[in-house]
């Protein structure tokens, strides 16, 4: 309990602990999210200039 | 050496390089973080004046160096994109600002964070540290705004490349705030004439922190990297066959 607590500075030490988790997931799945919807416009524009074609 | 530079920066040699570059960053950047967080929050020990809430630095530390060394990336990359009108400085550029704007606000939120219990305040609009950290946070923003708000891809990299490069000046007046002026800020604490000013039980899960922040912001930012390079090409041969050969396989 005392690991958790860490005297009277547990809640400021686990929230940028928690922080620096979720900044990097969010960076993570923004990388993820923005390479799978330029690839699926690329794959829409392609799609629409063969249907033209 | 400048035949490999050149392959390098050729946009579909970049893009098929890449997805092989990231899991030598991810990985290591992975098992040194699960170090870093264990030890620095249980086998570190408290610090004399600080208590447990000197362990923040593990997380503040590793995200500061990493605000301005995104800002010193997206910098050079944008001056020699300037110069030597290379394609891929330009994306590079374009990549590392959102990822350092990520980092600066980590920077800011933890420094807050741990300024509560230290300083008994969130925010010192006096101290230089904080202030020029924040200046640098705005500079990403507008320089993300900027890029965003020109539809020619040409001439946003050239504007926001000026616009990054007069930013630059504020990476050492940040570095060098703590010496120039009075500070609530600590001094240096790792780059050090007479070395770290740290016990070797603490030193060494910073270090560890540090250096799996940068594998990781080395995956994140080769990942951006590619996406940038892909939206610049999309009207491209290589990318059509590229496209077009992955759905004939699929």
């Amino acid at each position: 309990m005392e690991g958790l607590t860490m005297g009277s500075y547990g809640a400021y030490v686990w929230s940028c602990f928690i922080m620096g988790g979720l900044v990097l997931l969010i960076c993570d799945w923004r990388a993820r999210s923005l390479q799978r919807k330029v690839y699926r416009d690329i794959e829409v524009r392609i799609k629409a200039l063969g249907d033209e074609l | 050496m400048w035949k490999f530079i050149h392959k390098l920066a050729s946009p579909p040699h970049f893009y098929n390089l890449a997805p092989k570059l990231v899991p030598w960053f991810t990985v290591p950047g992975v098992l040194l973080v699960a170090y870093g967080v264990y030890a620095g929050l249980f086998l570190a020990p408290a610090d004399y004046q600080q208590g447990d809430a000197f362990r923040i630095i593990y997380i503040h530390v590793p995200s500061a160096y990493l605000s301005m060394m995104a800002y010193m990336i997206m910098a050079v990359s944008a001056a020699i994109g300037l110069i030597w009108r290379i394609k891929l400085s330009h994306a590079v550029a374009a990549a590392a600002a959102p990822l350092g704007a990520w980092f600066t606000f980590l920077a800011l939120a933890t420094g807050s964070i741990w300024g509560r219990p230290m300083w008994g305040t969130w925010w010192e609009w006096g101290d230089p540290r904080l202030t020029s950290e924040l200046i640098m946070l705005f500079v990403y923003f507008g320089y993300m705004a900027l890029r965003a708000a020109i539809d020619d891809t040409a001439k946003a990299d050239k504007a926001s490349a000026v616009l990054a490069l007069v930013g630059a000046v504020n990476v050492p007046i940040i570095h060098f705030s703590v010496e120039w002026w009075s500070s609530l800020h600590q001094g240096a604490t790792l780059l050090r004439k007479d070395g770290p000013a740290m016990d070797p039980s603490m030193l060494y899960p910073l270090l560890a922190m540090i250096l799996a922040f940068t594998f990781l912001f080395g995956a994140l930012l080769t990942r951006r990297i590619r996406t940038e390079v892909l939206f610049r090409e999309r009207r491209t041969r290589w990318v059509k066959d590229m496209v077009l050969s992955a759905k004939g396989r699929n």
